[in-house]
C-alpha cells in the first residue's frame, strides 16, 4: 500500500506546508479560537490525531480504506484536446473519479476512522452544496457511527437530492434556519451542536478550516491528492514537476492537499477562487468558527455573505495556512466569475468528456484565461486538482444553458 | 486566595464590595441596538437592583449563542446596530451606578484592533469586557491592550475545563469569573444544570474573584439557587425573549425585581 499512496514526511526546506507552528499558527493565522466548552475537545482530538499519524497501524487502515472503498489511487488525465486549444499540457488529477464523487471523502475517512479510535460514536458535519454531507454519511456507514449533518434551509431547498442521499445512508440532516441559512450558518450550528455532545461525538469540519488541530489534521488527511500527483507527475511529465500547479479555493481542502505535495518544488501554486468569495484574495483579517484567517466583512466587522454559482465556493472566509501561503507568496490567489466557470465547465465538457464540479471549474477558467493572456506561456505544464463531478450541477446548469 | 497582582478595576471593586455585604449578585444582559429606546433599559435594570449590566455588540455569527440571542443580535443588526453607534448611545448616558460589560465576539474586537477597541469601550464608559470565543491561551492579545485601557476582560469557565486550567483562567480573569453553568449555548433551560454546582465549587478552589453564573438562568427559583453555588448570576436569554416578545423597559424591571428578590431571599441563609 505504501507504493500506491507514497506518505512521505513534510519537510519543505523553508517550513511551509509543515506542523503548524506554536499555538496552532500558521504565520499568524490559526489558532484555536473556540468556546471554553470546546478547548478540551479540540485539545483530545488534536493529540489523538498526532498519535494516530504517527502511527503505521493507523495509516495502513486509512490507507486501505480509501483504496478497496475511495477507489484511490485517483488517476492523472492528460487533457489532451484542451490542451492543444490552450497551447499548455494540462493534465488533470481525478479526484472526481473518488467514491462520492468528490475529494471530500479523503478527509471524512480520515476524521471517522480517527473517530472510532477515539471512542466517538457519532458524527456532526456542516455542509454546504451536501458533498461533504454525503462523505460524512458514508464514511458514518461505513464505520458504523451515527452522522448528523447541518444544512442551511436554503441549501437544501437548492440540493433536494444531496439531502435525499444523505437520508439514504442512514444521516440526519438538520436544517438550519438562522443567518443566511447557508453554509456558515450551518457551520455556526454543527459548533453549537457539538458544544453539546463533546463527549460522545466527533465534529467532522470538511474543510481546513476551524480551530486548531483541523485546519492541519484536514490538509494532512487531504495531502493524499498532492502526494499522489507529485509521483504521477514524475512519473509522466518529462519536466518532473509541473511549472504551475492549481486548484479551487473556497475555504481551501482540495487546494491545501494539492499543494503540500508540491510546497518543497519550484511549481508556482495558484488558488483560485469565487469572484464572490474571495476570502485570500480580498478578505480581512478576523476570527470565526474557531480560527484567525481572512474573512469577508462589512465595514462595521460583520461577516458578510459569499455569493458563488459553485455551492462549495460559498463560504465567506479561507482556511489559515492559505492566509499564510499568501502573505509568503509562496502560494498566490486569483478569482474568475461565475460566467467563466461555466463556460470553462462547458468547454472541459466537449473537449474531454468530463463534466466538472462548478468548484473544480473555477480553477479550469483561471488555467483558460491565463493560458489566454500570456500569464502561461506556451508549452507549460499545468496540473490541476479536478476536485469534484459535475453532476450534483446539471439541475444548476441546466437553467443557464 | 487574593491575586496581588490584580489591580481591581471598577467591575472587581463593585462586585467585590456588593458580595461583601452579603448581596446575590445580579448582571442582566440586553443586545446593543435591539430597539430604537434600548438605553432605557440599561436604566430599568439599574433599578431593578442589577450589580452590573451586560451589553451584548451584535455580531453576525454568534456561535455560543442560542436561537433567543441569534434572533435579538439579528434584529440589532437589522436595524442597523454596529460597535460605534451602540457605543455612541452609551457614551450619552448618564451614570447608572453600575458597571457596565461588554460582550462580543473576537472578529470585532480584532476588527479595529484590540488597543482601539478597548479604548472606545472606555470612552463610552465600559468598564467589563467578555469575549465568548477568546479562551484564556489566546487572551494575551487582548489583555495587555484591555489593561492599558483600564478594561476589565471577563474570562469564561467551562463544566469541561481541567482544574490547572482553571487556575489559569483565573488568574488572568478581570472583573469576575464567568462561569458558564452547562455544555451547551445560552438560552433558557427548564431547570439549573447539575454541572454548575460541581463547577462552581472547582473555581472557588483557584480564585476568590466573584464568580457569575451563566447560561440557561431564567426564572427566580433557579437564581436562587445558583445562588448557593456562585457569588451571582447572569441573566441573558429570559431578558432578551421577554424583548423579542415586546416587553417595554417597564416590563423588565418588574421581571429583573422578581430575580433581585430571589437573590436577596437566598443571602439570608447560611452560605
Amino acid at each position: 500500500m505504501r507504493d500506491v499512496l507514497p506518505w512521505r514526511e513534510p519537510a519543505p526546506p523553508d517550513g511551509t506546508m509543515g506542523e503548524p507552528g506554536a499555538r496552532g499558527r500558521f504565520g499568524e493565522y490559526g489558532g484555536r479560537y473556540a468556546p471554553e466548552s470546546l478547548v478540551e475537545a479540540c485539545r483530545e482530538v488534536g493529540e489523538a490525531f498526532r498519535e494516530a499519524w504517527a502511527d503505521p497501524g493507523f495509516r495502513g487502515a486509512l490507507a486501505r480504506l480509501l483504496a478497496v472503498h475511495a477507489g484511490r489511487p485517483t488517476p492523472l488525465t492528460p487533457a489532451l484536446r484542451l490542451s492543444e486549444e490552450l497551447g499548455v499540457r494540462l493534465h488533470l488529477k481525478r479526484e472526481d473519479l473518488t467514491h462520492t464523487g468528490s475529494h471530500k471523502i479523503n478527509n471524512v475517512l480520515g476524521q471517522a476512522l480517527l473517530a472510532t479510535r477515539m471512542g466517538r460514536r457519532r458524527l456532526i458535519a456542516e455542509t454546504g452544496a451536501g458533498q461533504h454531507g454525503v462523505a460524512t454519511a458514508t464514511a458514518a456507514a461505513l464505520l458504523g457511527l451515527e452522522a448528523t449533518v447541518f444544512m442551511g434551509e436554503r441549501d437544501i431547498e437548492r440540493q433536494a437530492l444531496n439531502v435525499f442521499r444523505m437520508r439514504m445512508l442512514g444521516a440526519e440532516v438538520i436544517p438550519v434556519t438562522s443567518g443566511s441559512r447557508t453554509l456558515k450558518d450551518a457551520t455556526s450550528e454543527a459548533m453549537r451542536a457539538w458544544v453539546g455532545a463533546t463527549g460522545d461525538s466527533h465534529y467532522c469540519i470538511g474543510s481546513v478550516i476551524g480551530p486548531d488541530p483541523y485546519p492541519w489534521m484536514v490538509r494532512e488527511f487531504q495531502r493524499v491528492i498532492g502526494d499522489e500527483a507529485r509521483a504521477q507527475c514524475a512519473a509522466e511529465l518529462r519536466t518532473g514537476v509541473p511549472d504551475h500547479v492549481v486548484a479551487c479555493v473556497g475555504g481551501g481542502s482540495n487546494a491545501a492537499g494539492t499543494f503540500a505535495g508540491f510546497a518543497d518544488t519550484p511549481a508556482r501554486l495558484v488558488g483560485v477562487e469565487a469572484e464572490g468569495g474571495a476570502g485570500a484574495a480580498r478578505g480581512r483579517l478576523g476570527v470565526l468558527h474557531g480560527c484567525r484567517s481572512l474573512f469577508l466583512q462589512n465595514g462595521d466587522g460583520q461577516i458578510t455573505q459569499a455569493h458563488s454559482i459553485a455551492p462549495g465556493l460559498d463560504y465567506p472566509g479561507v482556511g489559515p495556512e492559505h492566509a499564510h501561503l499568501r502573505d509568503l507568496g509562496r502560494a498566490r490567489y486569483v478569482t474568475v466569475t461565475d460566467d467563466e466557470a461555466v463556460a470553462a465547465a462547458v468547454r472541459l465538457a466537449r473537449t474531454e468528456g468530463i463534466l466538472p464540479a462548478l468548484e473544480s471549474a473555477h480553477a479550469l477558467a483561471w488555467v483558460i484565461r491565463a493560458a489566454g493572456g500570456g500569464e502561461l506561456p506556451a508549452g507549460s505544464t499545468v496540473l490541476m486538482t479536478l476536485s469534484g463531478r459535475g453532476d450534483k450541477d446539471v439541475a444548476a446548469l441546466k437553467e443557464l444553458l | 486566595m487574593t491575586n496581588p497582582t490584580l489591580a481591581a478595576g471598577a467591575v472587581e471593586r463593585h462586585l467585590r464590595a456588593q458580595r461583601d455585604t452579603g448581596r446575590g449578585l445580579l448582571m442582566p444582559y440586553v443586545t446593543g441596538g435591539i430597539t430604537p429606546g434600548w438605553t432605557d433599559c440599561l436604566r430599568a435594570f439599574a433599578d431593578a437592583g442589577a450589580d452590573a449590566i451586560e451589553v451584548g455588540l451584535p455580531f453576525s455569527d454568534p456561535t455560543l449563542d442560542g436561537v433567543t440571542i441569534q434572533q435579538a443580535s439579528d434584529l440589532a443588526l437589522a436595524r442597523g446596530a454596529s460597535t460605534r453607534r451602540i457605543l455612541d448611545d452609551l457614551s450619552g448616558l448618564p451614570d447608572l451606578g453600575v458597571p457596565l460589560v461588554a460582550s462580543t465576539y473576537y472578529n470585532l474586537v480584532l476588527h479595529d484592533g484590540p488597543e482601539a477597541f478597548c479604548a472606545a469601550l472606555r470612552r463610552a464608559g465600559v468598564t467589563g469586557l467578555i469575549v465568548p470565543d477568546l479562551p484564556v491561551h489566546e487572551a494575551d492579545e487582548l489583555t495587555g491592550a484591555a489593561a492599558d485601557a483600564g478594561i476589565e476582560p471577563a474570562l469564561l469557565a467551562s463544566p469541561a475545563t481541567p482544574q490547572p486550567r482553571l487556575a489559569e483562567i483565573a488568574r488572568h480573569s478581570r472583573g469576575f469569573v464567568y462561569a458558564v453553568s452547562l455544555m451547551g449555548t445560552t438560552g433558557e433551560r427548564a431547570a439549573l444544570a447539575a454541572s454548575a454546582a460541581e463547577l462552581t465549587g472547582r473555581i472557588r478552589r483557584v480564585t476568590d474573584l466573584p464568580v457569575l453564573l451563566g447560561f440557561g438562568i431564567s426564572t427566580p427559583d433557579q437564581a436562587r439557587e445558583a445562588r448557593r453555588h456562585a457569588d451571582g448570576v447572569v441573566v441573558g436569554a429570559a431578558v432578551m425573549r421577554r424583548v423579542l416578545d415586546g416587553a417595554g423597559p417597564d416590563d423588565l424591571r418588574v421581571f429583573l425585581t422578581t430575580l433581585r428578590q430571589a437573590l436577596d431571599q437566598e443571602c439570608d441563609l447560611p452560605r
